[in-house]
């Protein structure tokens, strides 16, 4: 029963979001377009322009914060059920994490090779 | 209680279907749907990363990656997924006529994007870079063409969409299932913001 009180809290949030215009307004979104636009051309001058030791902590650091706006803000799951939230980044840290290790592991028997 | 759960269930799914969650199993499967393709593209991102230096024959990928080109190519997917939002959004106000135009520019950014890939692919194989030259070129072309696949995937749901909404012929809640389909599409655009990067800019 108490599961079903549960599920209801979570339906009755997600309901007046999903009902309603959940997210943010058009403009907000045409003012986060733009800042993702200005952060890839901050990208892209990273090839004009030396960065030196700041290149690669530059382009992840970017790469990172398009990547999370976009699903925060134009995927809604900064908005939506953290159900959602919690499949998606599952499934993320988990190639992650085995690709991290499989690289590891080439690099590992590259070296000793 | 149960009733209460089950009512709730109802408003959740737009009167659709009644969930033990609440919320929509068709938006729970795309966000399956979408973790594993994360798994998908993490596998072939990790193959190139590992075979980009590998290259016996051929091009090096600095002397033929034209990021100029492709800078501009992922400034469009990005738009496209703005106008994709904005789709999304005017599906919530039930304004048709918005989401079908909100909908065609998506994908005529979309295809702008896949027919900048072609271009590009082309102008690779013209300077010698084929599918078999070297493991760089295969680990490249798998990558990016499954990426191009998947967008094109996603013009033809944008167009079917267009279609169905025009004729009104989606049951259940329509702007729903504008969601479900602008969830694919700025999936594949994090996708190509993160090729972008470590394919693109990152130097061998």
């Amino acid at each position: 029963m108490s599961t079903a009180t549960e599920h209801s809290t979570d339906a009755e949030h997600g309901s007046s979001h999903a009902d309603e215009h959940h997210g943010a307004s058009d403009k907000q979104y045409i003012v986060i377009a733009l800042i993702l636009a200005a952060l890839t051309a901050i990208e892209v001058s990273t090839y004009y322009v030396d960065f030196g030791p700041l290149f690669m902590p530059t382009l992840f650091i970017l790469m990172t914060v398009k990547f999370i706006v976009v699903v925060s803000y134009f995927m809604h799951l900064k908005f939506d059920n953290k159900l959602f939230s919690y499949l998606f980044y599952t499934g993320l840290i988990l190639a992650l994490a085995v690709y991290v290790g499989a690289l590891s592991t080439f690099k590992f028997f590259l070296q000793k090779g | 209680m149960a009733d209460s759960a089950i009512a709730h269930g109802h408003d959740a799914g737009h009167g659709a279907h009644v969930t033990s969650t609440g919320l929509s199993n068709n938006k729970m499967a795309m966000w399956m749907f979408l973790g594993s393709e994360c798994l998908l593209f993490g596998g072939l991102i990790s193959t190139y990363m590992l075979y980009k230096g590998r290259v016996n024959s051929g091009p090096q990928p600095d002397q033929i990656f034209d990021i100029p080109f492709t800078s501009v190519s992922s400034f469009v997917l990005l738009m496209s997924s703005l106008t994709m939002v904005l789709a999304v959004s005017a599906a919530q106000r039930k304004d048709d006529r918005n989401t079908n135009l909100w909908l065609t520019i998506t994908a005529l950014l979309g295809a702008t994007f896949v027919g900048g890939q072609v271009y590009e692919f082309t102008a690779f194989y013209r300077e010698g870079l084929g599918f078999t030259t070297s493991l760089f070129g295969s680990s490249f072309y798998t990558l990016t063409g499954f990426h191009g696949v998947h967008v094109t995937v996603g013009i033809i749901m944008l167009m079917a969409l267009v279609g169905m909404i025009s004729r009104d012929r989606i049951p259940g809640n329509k702007a729903e299932t504008v969601e479900l389909i602008g969830l694919y599409w700025h999936f594949v655009d994090i996708v190509w913001i993160v090729i972008f990067t470590l394919v693109y800019l990152i130097p061998t």
